[in-house]
């Protein structure tokens, strides 16, 4: 057997599962873009620009995923950073095994009924009882942007926080004596050692997030009450309830290359940041 | 599980008073807890699966039955299950056109399915469901039913669709947060949810009766597809959006716990939160809406069509149904069924509207269902 030959063989599986799974998927998808829709819903070959000239009706879902996803990234970000710190650097190795396992815990019930969970806690009776009992009154949380960004944060924090744990875990405590023996002060070792170092953990962390977050779809169903709509809850509507193939196609398309776009500008940024550091390597 | 522990003692004593006969078999079951492991493990092992105690003929072990929401007699279900070892699988819908759209992406796997009396003809026309074979459903009586709410099931002199129930689409509102007004139109249901209501009010997530009652704001017919009048009823649903509290047919637990006070609703829905909560009214607009039958019918790809036509011919008993109707408070069409039931369910009005009321009354249209602009209106109000 050549070294050619066992190449091929092991990329035989994922190469034939990318080819099922993927790109013939996605070509259906795409030759149904440029369809119509069939009477009756569903889609009747044709090739016709219609249905992308029709996107800016979708404009307002695109708008919602475009700043829910960002944002929802970033207060991930913000909440897992200094978690991830305690864990990789403050907590005694004794206790750091526990913990991490109580941040994988709630991945060990579905997602769906986290969410409904949730629905409890933000609904009438829930936390806006709690605060009209110490006086702040008519409070007003589920269904509305800010309780899907609450159901993000919560759905999607342990993958942030496991990405940026491991950058810190393995960095080296010695760097950090030295930053103190040489007089930096604890901020600025922060600033000056540790967060550059974690950065490949935060890249990561924040890229994994914002995919899943681009096609999210249960959060707002559940916590928007069908108000607060994601690109992907446009995509369930006009498939199961209009039954607009071609449209939905068309808008599914726009989705991948929005994000492919989004990516390839997000994974430039990272690269140049890199680039201008010898100290680091970033991905 | 509530009995976790049971000592090694106490589960063979338990063992031996079942093997002398002084216990049930039931009784063991539970106190050791054996009964609730047997359940779980009896989805995987068929050997373990509850035998029925007569059995006319083996139909499976399943059925899958998609219907909407709070429209059945959960003891019912089990009770088909004690009869035929067969487990009803339920699958809720809020919309027709899901409905329709999972039939037609194929694989549903339903074997019995609840549409609405406009849609069948679509179905029939692409092909999705079968002509009943009534040798297999005996209880069903097509005498019995009154053609109103039963002749949609028949499509081109055969019959596709026996009837389940009917109703009306009206609203339930919260008469405790309305201040003494009487809500009785589709324009105060409309107008409030833009003052007074703001934040509190849910429509469904269904084109039909969310377009068709704000078409009747207008005055318009519910079953309009004119394009000038969709764009009125679009104006108008943008408008209020921002005042719902959720697009959603699930609306009874809004309801009941006070976040939402008034919700577009169905027959039964009226009936079971005001049997609860006395302060929830039902109420039809003045200027009309929806009156609808809805129907049992068999998908074309049933993978299991024995099952399918047992659990409809279980339904369509009188005394199984009676039960049901209690339970849902949706009326049904079928005398045999109305003489089982109380008067008092009989002359509820909740259920049986005053005559006025039910004239102003339109059955959706077929037209409807396919209309693409209706639907793409629908997409763009939830998507707006």
């Amino acid at each position: 057997m050549t070294q050619r030959t066992r190449t091929l063989l092991l990329l035989a599986p994922a190469g034939t599962w990318f080819l099922v799974m993927l790109v013939l998927p996605l070509t259906v998808v795409l030759v149904f873009s440029f369809g119509e829709r069939a009477p009756a819903g569903g889609v009747v070959p044709a090739f016709t620009f219609e249905q992308y000239a029709n996107l800016p009706a979708r404009w307002a879902a695109f708008r919602n995923t475009l700043t829910l996803a960002p944002a929802g990234t970033l207060a991930a970000l913000l909440i897992a950073y200094p978690l991830a710190y305690f864990l990789a650097v403050k907590v005694s190795p004794r206790w750091k095994t526990v913990l991490l396992v109580l941040v994988i815990v709630p991945f060990w019930t579905s997602i769906l009924i986290r969410s409904y969970a949730w629905i409890f806690l933000l609904g009438g009776r829930g936390i806006p009882s709690l605060l009209d009992w110490i006086g702040i009154e008519g409070v007003r949380l589920i269904n509305t942007p800010f309780s899907v960004l609450v159901g993000i944060i919560y759905g999607y924090l342990p993958l942030m926080v496991f990405p940026i744990f491991v950058s810190l875990d393995r960095l080296d405590k010695r760097l950090l004596e030295a930053a103190s023996d040489l007089g930096a002060p604890p901020w600025r070792t922060f600033v000056q050692v540790t967060l550059p170092l974690s950065i490949p953990g935060i890249a990561t962390g924040c890229m994994l997030v914002f995919i899943l977050l681009m096609g999210e779809y249960l959060i707002p169903a559940l916590l928007g009450g069908g108000k607060v709509f994601f690109v992907g809850n446009a995509l369930v509507d006009l498939f199961l309830q209009s039954r607009n193939w071609a449209y939905g196609s068309a808008v599914a398309v726009t989705l991948v290359v929005v994000m492919l776009i989004t990516v390839t500008i997000y994974m430039w940024f990272i690269n140049r940041l890199g680039a201008s550091r010898d100290d680091v390597s970033i991905m | 599980m509530t009995k976790d522990h049971i000592s090694k003692q106490k589960f063979m004593a338990e063992l031996y008073r079942y093997k002398r006969g002084s216990i049930t078999r039931r009784h063991f079951l539970n106190v050791t807890g054996l009964g609730a492991a047997t359940a779980v493990m009896g989805a995987a092992l068929p050997g373990l699966r509850p035998r029925p105690a007569f059995a006319a003929e083996d139909i499976g072990d399943r059925v899958v039955l998609a219907t909407w929401p709070n429209y059945h007699d959960p003891a019912n279900f089990e009770a088909f299950t004690e009869l035929t070892g067969a487990n009803v699988q339920v699958n809720v819908f809020g919309s027709n056109e899901e409905m329709l759209a999972k039939l037609q992406a194929g694989g549903s796997g339903w074997d019995v399915f609840v549409p609405t009396n406009y849609t069948i003809t679509t179905y029939v026309g692409e092909d999705l469901i079968e002509p009943l074979d009534l040798a297999k459903l005996p209880n069903y009586d097509a005498g019995s039913f009154d053609p109103r709410f039963a002749d949609a099931g028949t499509v081109d002199g055969k019959l596709y669709a026996v009837p389940k129930n009917w109703g009306t689409t009206g609203f339930v509102v919260n008469t405790s947060q309305t201040g003494g007004r009487n809500l009785t139109s589709w324009k105060d249901f409309w107008d409030i949810t833009k003052a007074e209501f703001s934040g509190r009010t849910m429509v469904h997530d269904y084109q039909l009766t969310t377009i068709g009652n704000a078409l009747k704001y207008f005055g318009y017919s519910f079953n309009s597809v004119d394009e000038k009048e969709l764009a009125d009823a679009e104006k108008l649903l943008i408008e209020v959006k921002p005042h719902l509290f959720a697009i959603s047919s699930d609306y009874q637990p809004s309801l009941r716990n006070g976040d939402a006070w008034m919700s577009m609703a169905w027959t039964g829905d009226g009936k079971q939160l005001n049997t609860d909560m006395p302060e929830m009214v039902y109420v039809l607009g003045v200027e009309g809406g929806e009156i609808w039958s809805d129907y049992y019918a068999v998908p074309k790809s049933a993978p299991r069509r024995d099952a399918g036509y047992a659990l409809i011919n279980f339904l369509t008993n009188p005394e199984v149904n009676a039960r049901e109707v209690l339970a849902h408070g949706y009326p049904t069409a079928d005398a045999r069924t109305n003489a089982l039931l109380p008067e008092s369910l009989l002359n509820d009005p909740i259920l049986y509207p005053a005559q006025e009321l039910l004239n102003a009354l339109e059955f959706g249209a077929a037209v409807t269902l396919t209309d693409p602009n209706r639907a793409e209106l629908m997409a763009r109000f939830k998507s707006a």
